[in-house]
């Protein structure tokens, strides 16, 4: 199974969301890994009464395996249904790779 | 020093820290330029750490943090967040009001704002 798809279903499982969209951008970034960066989407109840570091602590413990592995960049926008409807469905854009992980 | 404890004086000696790849001048990653110039323009004077020239914090961190990834920005001994909990924190301007915050509360005696 493709990383991307073990991650959509992981967070589907997890969070139950109302939207979900897992982005591969690895195209964006230097190197050889076709699945090294990915941005995820995500709208659910359960982030409700949470703070934004709760929120992102519970995604990267969710697909902690993905992180210990090939994924090397994980950008995480995460909304209530109220925020969601607040921000107009609006997600900041990823920024472009800087060469990093090449001279790393 | 042991990397641990290195790490441990780092964020106890400096209220704001910023480990990232690269520099705020010269940043190596996208993320990393993204979070050090909204640090930046809060307008307080920050400490960083390029974990690229130390690659011993750079495997280190991420356990004693329980956070996989860089940027972290730690202020007050605690961790805020990576690249997007930043931008989106300027972006509602919590982030300035934390960081104002600590930068009044650890300005040495005598330099008191007027």
């Amino acid at each position: 199974m493709s990383i991307e798809k073990s991650i959509i279903e992981k967070l589907s499982l997890t969070f139950t969301p109302r939207v979900l969209d897992v982005v591969n951008e690895s195209h964006m970034h230097s190197g050889p890994a076709l699945e090294s960066h990915f941005k995820v989407i995500m709208v659910s109840h359960v982030f409700e009464q949470k703070r934004l570091i709760a929120r992102h602590r519970a995604v990267n413990e969710c697909l902690a395996e993905e992180l210990a592995g090939d994924v090397h960049a994980l950008a995480i926008h995460v909304y209530t249904p109220e925020e969601w409807e607040t921000r107009q469905h609006s997600v900041p854009l990823s920024p472009k790779c800087l060469g990093g992980s090449k001279s790393a | 020093m042991d990397t641990l404890e290195n790490i441990k004086q780092q964020i106890a000696e400096n209220n704001i820290l910023l480990y990232m790849k690269g520099s705020p001048k010269l940043p190596s990653c996208g993320f990393s330029s993204q979070a050090s110039q909204a640090l930046m323009n809060c307008g307080e004077p920050f400490a960083y750490v390029d974990i690229l020239l130390n690659p011993e914090i750079r495997a280190e961190l991420p356990k004693y943090a329980n956070w996989p990834t860089f940027p972290q920005l730690w202020v007050d001994g605690e961790l805020i967040g990576g690249c997007d909990i930043i931008l989106e924190m300027f972006q509602q301007g919590e982030l300035q009001t934390v960081i104002k915050e600590s930068a009044a509360k650890n300005k040495p005696a005598g330099e008191e704002q007027a």
